[in-house]
């Protein structure tokens, strides 16, 4: 199939709240063949049933040395820079392995009393300074960085340094050196940080994992490659759930039923994660042998982008799926991906984002946004979906 | 009579299961994967053991009719 026939990944919304029109029309067939804005061609895969599929499919790699690997993202090939998010296994179950008891369901939920004291912070200080107040500078984005880093035994004082990095190598508009530039900053500031940990391991996650660089179970590169990973997953995500989600409940009208029922933050949450997918583009793979879904084969060397945002927009799994209603009958949402690779801080975030809003709606039930929704800056190049501020008052 | 079975070879300790049926899973401290709290769960818990069986993305547990 030439190039030219084939049609553009949609890729631009034309609402804030809701994923291309496009995606809809792709979802009506099986897996298709687009030309991505990297220039490469892949499969879309859009449907909720052969996302898992694909994700949880043994011949789906996620090795993004290998030719034919969808570049979502303009960052340099990277080969284990991005850490095990980009590996098979063995490694990736190697590397991941290190980490799992750290992020357990019940270790992360031990962590609930700190980080309502890290909220009860940084809110009372947007509560003391305002209104208004810019609730991404003042709340959503120092919560969970401050959580973060705590957990990592990375320095706070440094979050301006990190931020500004993450920030970079997730724009979709950034050229590769530029994305690349950012990516080794951080990298040279963490590798840094690794170091000292392996000569003096602290009581913090990556002291503890660097007890495993002394005993072979990783290279300290690797090491510094995993913290990267985490620093900005554990960051940019959350940050963006925490402001986009209050502007979803906000404008949906939901925020005063939250706030007349806490207790509903659980069901709240996992549909504001199902309904803003803010890993907006999908997330990429490539064949190592060929695979057939709805009876479309796709070859060994094909690149395949799963869209998690199509998938949680499946009206076959979500009845009337493009209604935001907390009170729906919970289906299984995508927003953390789906496999081997499917997020390790699912909990850690489920558990700061049901604190955030618990404390926010009983603190500031009058919250509203203080200018027009038009004058909000969303951010619809970033990898990560979000905004670049949200000014509310109460 | 339904059982919860679980594949360790397949578990990688995603946590999922005990996201969507605390009562009914745990994770170990070695790895962890999954434990199984309950191993027959009686009508009332069993949509939710379902549930979690499907949540699983590594496709670790079944519920096995006997």
């Amino acid at each position: 199939m030439g190039q030219l026939e084939v049609p553009k990944i949609p890729w631009t919304r034309e609402d804030a709240f809701h994923p291309p029109a496009g995606l809809a029309e792709f979802r009506a067939g099986p897996p298709a063949r687009v030309l991505l804005p990297s220039g490469q061609v892949a499969w879309l895969v859009t449907r909720h049933a052969d996302a898992r599929a694909v994700l949880s499919d043994p011949r789906v790699s996620s090795d993004d040395t290998l030719p034919g690997y969808p570049q979502l993202v303009p960052l340099p090939p990277s080969g284990g820079l991005l850490s095990f998010l980009r590996m098979d296994d063995p490694d990736h179950g190697r590397l991941r392995r290190l980490l799992t008891t750290e992020f357990t369901v019940r270790r992360i939920n031990a962590m609930r009393p700190g980080i309502e004291r890290t909220v009860a912070e940084f809110l009372d200080a947007m509560v003391e300074a305002g209104p208004p107040a810019d609730l991404v500078r003042d709340f959503a984005l120092p919560v969970p960085s401050r959580v973060i880093c705590q957990l990592l035994g990375v320095p706070y004082a440094d979050h301006d340094f990190f931020q500004e990095r993450t920030t970079k190598m997730l724009e979709t508009t950034a050229t590769v050196e530029e994305g690349g530039r950012a990516m080794a900053e951080l990298g040279d500031y963490l590798a840094s940080l690794v170091a000292a940990k392996v000569r003096d391991p602290g009581d913090d996650l990556l002291g503890r994992v660097a007890s495993g660089v002394t005993a072979g179970r990783l290279t300290e590169d690797e090491l510094a490659s995993m913290a990267r990973l985490l620093l900005i997953a554990g960051h940019e995500t959350t940050a963006n759930m925490l402001a986009l989600g209050t502007l979803m409940l906000l404008v949906s009208g939901e925020w005063a039923a939250l706030c007349a029922d806490p207790s509903r933050v659980g069901a709240v949450s996992e549909e504001l994660l199902r309904h803003l997918t803010i890993v907006q583009f999908g997330v990429g793979r490539v064949l190592t042998e060929p695979v057939t879904i709805d009876e479309v084969t796709m070859e060994a060397g094909d690149g395949v982008v799963i869209s998690l945002f199509a998938a949680n927009r499946d009206g076959s799994h979500f009845p009337d799926p493009d209604a935001f209603d907390p009170f729906r009958r919970q289906g299984h949402h995508m927003a953390f991906g789906f496999g081997a690779h499917q997020c390790l801080g699912a909990a850690l975030a489920r558990l700061e984002m049901d604190v955030a809003f618990t404390a926010l709606a009983a603190r500031l039930p009058g919250l509203r946004l203080a200018v027009p929704l038009e004058d909000v800056p969303f951010r619809p190049a970033q990898f990560v979906y979000g905004l670049g501020a949200l000014p509310v008052a109460w | 009579m339904v059982r919860l079975h679980a594949d360790l070879d397949r578990c990688r300790g995603a946590g999922q299961c005990v996201f969507t049926a605390p009562d009914l899973f745990d994770q170990d401290d070695v790895e962890g994967k999954v434990v199984i709290l309950v191993p027959s769960p009686g009508p009332d818990r069993l949509p939710l053991a379902d549930r979690a069986t499907v949540a699983c993305p590594n496709r670790a547990l079944t519920l096995v009719s006997e």
